[in-house]
């Protein structure tokens, strides 16, 4: 027998495992391995929130984890979810509420998590400019004659009611039917009175137009300007930098961004399969390590990374647009009207406010208007909303990586939520448009505040 | 009298050199003025309508903005590699840190995973069109001998070539990659999923010209010839060698041309549609950015792929009069 073969392959280990396990309670970050898959492909579409994506790459961040990351623009949501489903991506930048649907079987059913939550806010509802000249007067105004913001629906609603007077229809884009766009658009417009139309799956009617006073449908994020140009939508609900294209192309006017819809809600996610989780625990933990160091870069020093991170996004492989209109709203500003330039600080948050962190209730908001509008279609209780929500959301890998990181001392722990004490459910918000608190414990009871929405018992 | 002839002699003599100058000069002003004349009137027309074309993405490219774009996508190339090689370097310093640390570990070293450039894509467009005409031209020819040879299995066959000839090759490509997608699969697969796609959807349009004029040659073989060989009783296959091949030649190099012609179109096409890299995809990526120079690197793009295709016809040209017996048939 060949010994040396034989200790090498059977003994050796062992004494790896005791030296472990010896170690375990002293460093944490030791127990951490070198990552099973090395070699990872992820996909984002091209919107300003990827940023963490780019930026963990292009600082090294990935690879001082060992990990070797190609980064690729998909054409639009559902190719990447399926790309994550069918293995061809490994991960991507995902919609907040698709891993959600895809968890409960809207769309493609397939078991998709989220360690790591990519962004706060960053999308805005975008009008065209003859929808803008007939909205404006509605509009109460400042002593300089601007606009005073939060611009409400109820400026829209006798727009929409003049056009249906005369027979036409009015029609606005968002992007994806399980996206926080179109929440925040139907929120925004049934805020305002507006009814912006139910879904009943369980007929088969996935187009979201019952009862519709606004019609909405699905538009790739970058196609959202040349649409609207082209007259098939007055408006769109879309991400950065796709409103401030149609402010520099003088094609229409922002009116509300969705920090004014619900101050800080959670935005991008970004996504595995649970299978590709549970095969490769530590590249799951290191890749969740490198994006966290990413959003800190970001927002460090009150946002002083953010134009350099802007001249990284305007590279024609990341988002590709113009640096200046990427800037518009990168840099801490945001431009309404032509010339309206306006101090929003928070509108694109990476790091600040536990950003990162995958919080229950932010899951069970998204499941609370996939009941509202119908995607859902009966009764649940809370426990199946909150059941749902931890099946999906997975604060116990964040925490891993995160501990992980203050062990190594790349980030210390006060910039994290303490994790002895957190219950992944933030406290009652306020911050809405229309000042309805919601409380992510009680999902049931909230659906009941609402007047335009599917009421418990209701079914269509 | 003497002088006065040769005088003329002379004169003749002088009248032909300014002849034969003349023609050549007509000759050469033929083949270098005149195309000079219609790409410069062409330019000029291009750069005054582009001023008047205002588009949400500012003006349309004019010639100038194109050659500027021409020289920012090659020193974006430039610092790509530059880029990859410091990639490398990382990579073989992190390999040696890791063997360092565990001397069973297997170094590996991985292909730079940045982007690909304008240049990568066209090289990839170029292996992958090559690629799906010599599949194509692979089972196009024999079957097209077959269906010349044999009325009958040409009867046979004709109605489904015929019903397939005309698909675009958007309709095959939902088909195709659904179909790759599922039967190939590998952990460590020598190809790449989304070229196998587009090559074997460029096969699928480039098939139908090369197996009809290859039937049609066949078929249309001068009964001498073939007669002389039922005289000489020459077996299937040296039939096929000695007379069906030589005597068909033209033809299926006018197939095979045309073909080449759609593989490259139908490329594009299938690049851009299914997003697998190439000039389509970055034709695309570029209209999705929307940025200000968008329109001039499409246009850069737009340049490109008609060089390569009137590049590729010469080619197929050239290797038709190489093998062709009757150089009369291999006009441009």
């Amino acid at each position: 027998m060949n010994w040396k073969k034989f200790i090498s392959t059977t003994i050796k280990p062992f004494l790896f495992f005791s030296v472990v396990l010896s170690t375990t309670q002293i460093l944490h970050a030791e127990t951490l391995g070198e990552p099973e898959k090395e070699e990872l492909k992820f996909g984002f579409i091209k919107l300003t929130d990827m940023a963490p994506i780019a930026i963990a790459y292009e600082n090294g961040y990935f690879e001082d984890e060992g990990l070797y990351v190609t980064i690729q623009a998909q054409a639009n949501w559902k190719v990447l979810l399926n790309g994550v489903i069918d293995g061809t991506l490994d991960g991507a930048h995902m919609l907040a509420g698709q891993p959600i649907a895809a968890t409960m079987g809207y769309g493609t059913k397939a078991d998709i998590i989220t360690p790591f939550s990519m962004d706060l806010n960053g999308n805005a509802i975008t009008v065209s400019n003859s929808t803008w000249q007939k909205m404006r007067p509605n509009i109460p105004k400042m002593a300089d004659g601007r606009p005073v913001h939060p611009i409400k629906a109820d400026a829209l609603k006798p727009v929409v009611e003049q056009l249906k007077a005369e027979g036409k229809p009015f029609k606005m884009g968002m992007v994806f039917p399980v996206s926080t766009h179109n929440y925040e658009l139907r929120y925004w417009l049934a805020a305002g009175g507006i009814h912006p139309g139910f879904y009943a799956p369980h007929k088969g009617d996935t187009s979201g137009q019952i009862d519709a006073q606004a019609l909405l449908s699905v538009t790739p994020p970058p196609q959202m300007p040349s649409t609207m140009e082209a007259g098939t939508i007055h408006g769109y609900c879309v991400g950065e930098p796709w409103n401030q294209q149609a402010v520099f192309k003088n094609i229409g006017v922002p009116v509300v961004t969705d920090y004014e819809i619900w101050k800080d809600n959670p935005e991008k996610v970004f996504g595995i399969t649970a299978e590709f989780a549970k095969k490769y625990p530590n590249t799951t933990i290191r890749l969740t390590r490198a994006l966290i160091r990413a959003a800190k870069w970001l927002d460090e020093k009150n946002n002083a990374n953010r134009p350099a991170a802007v001249k990284i996004l305007s590279q024609s492989n990341y988002v590709g647009a113009d640096y200046e209109v990427i800037a518009n709203s990168m840099t801490g500003t945001f431009e309404y009207e032509k010339g309206d330039k306006r101090e929003v600080p928070d509108f694109n948050v990476f790091f600040r406010y536990n950003a990162t962190y995958p919080y229950y209730s932010d899951a069970i908001w998204y499941l609370t208007q996939m009941r509202r509008w119908g995607q859902i279609s009966s009764d649940k209780s809370d426990q199946w909303y909150k059941e749902l929500a931890r099946k999906v959301y997975r604060p116990d890998i964040y925490r891993k990586a995160a501990e992980s990181l203050i062990a190594d001392k790349v980030i210390s722990a006060n910039e994290f939520p303490n994790f002895a004490t957190e219950t992944g459910f933030k406290p009652p918000q306020k911050h809405f448009i229309d000042d309805i608190v919601y409380d992510g414990k009680q999902p049931n009871a909230y659906l009941e505040k609402f007047s335009i929405g599917l009421k418990q018992g209701q079914k269509l | 009298m003497r002088a006065t002839t040769v005088n003329i002699a002379s004169k003749t003599i002088a009248e032909q050199v300014v002849n034969t100058v003349k023609s050549s000069v007509i000759k050469v002003s033929d083949i270098l003025m005149l195309p000079a004349i219609g790409i410069s009137l062409f330019l000029f027309l291009w750069s005054i309508t582009a001023q008047n074309i205002h588009t949400s993405l500012g003006e349309f490219p004019g010639p100038r903005a194109v050659i500027t774009q021409f020289s920012a996508l090659y020193e974006e190339h430039q610092v790509t590699r530059e880029k990859a090689a410091a990639f490398y370097e990382r990579q073989e310093k992190r390999n040696q840190a890791k063997l360092a640390k565990d001397p069973e570990y297997t170094p590996k070293i991985r292909a730079y995973t940045g982007k690909e450039t304008f240049i990568d894509q066209i090289v990839t467009s170029l292996i992958t069109v090559t690629c799906g005409f010599l599949v194509a031209a692979f089972l196009a020819i024999p079957m097209g001998i077959a269906m010349g040879l044999n009325r009958r299995f040409n009867l046979a066959i004709n109605p489904i070539v015929q019903v397939f000839k005309p698909v675009s090759p958007l309709a095959w490509l939902p088909l195709v990659t659904m179909v790759v997608s599922a039967l190939y699969v590998s952990d460590d697969p020598l190809v790449s999923k989304s070229f196998l796609t587009s090559m074997l959807t460029v096969t699928l349009c480039s098939l139908w010209p090369m197996l009809i004029n290859t039937s049609m040659g066949v078929s249309a073989i001068s009964s001498d010839l073939i007669n002389v060989s039922k005289v000489l009783r020459l077996g299937t296959f040296t039939h096929i060698r000695k007379i069906v091949l030589p005597a068909s030649v033209p033809m299926i190099f006018t197939g095979m041309r045309l073909s080449f012609g759609v593989a490259w179109m139908v490329l594009i096409a299938a690049e851009m549609l299914a997003q697998n890299p190439g000039l389509g995809k970055f034709v695309w990526d570029e209209f999705q950015n929307g940025s200000s120079d968008s329109l001039a690197r499409i246009m850069a793009a737009v340049v490109v792929i008609g060089l390569i295709g009137f590049l590729l016809d010469r080619i197929m040209l050239f290797l038709q009069r190489q093998v062709s017996w009757d150089k009369s048939t291999a006009n441009a």
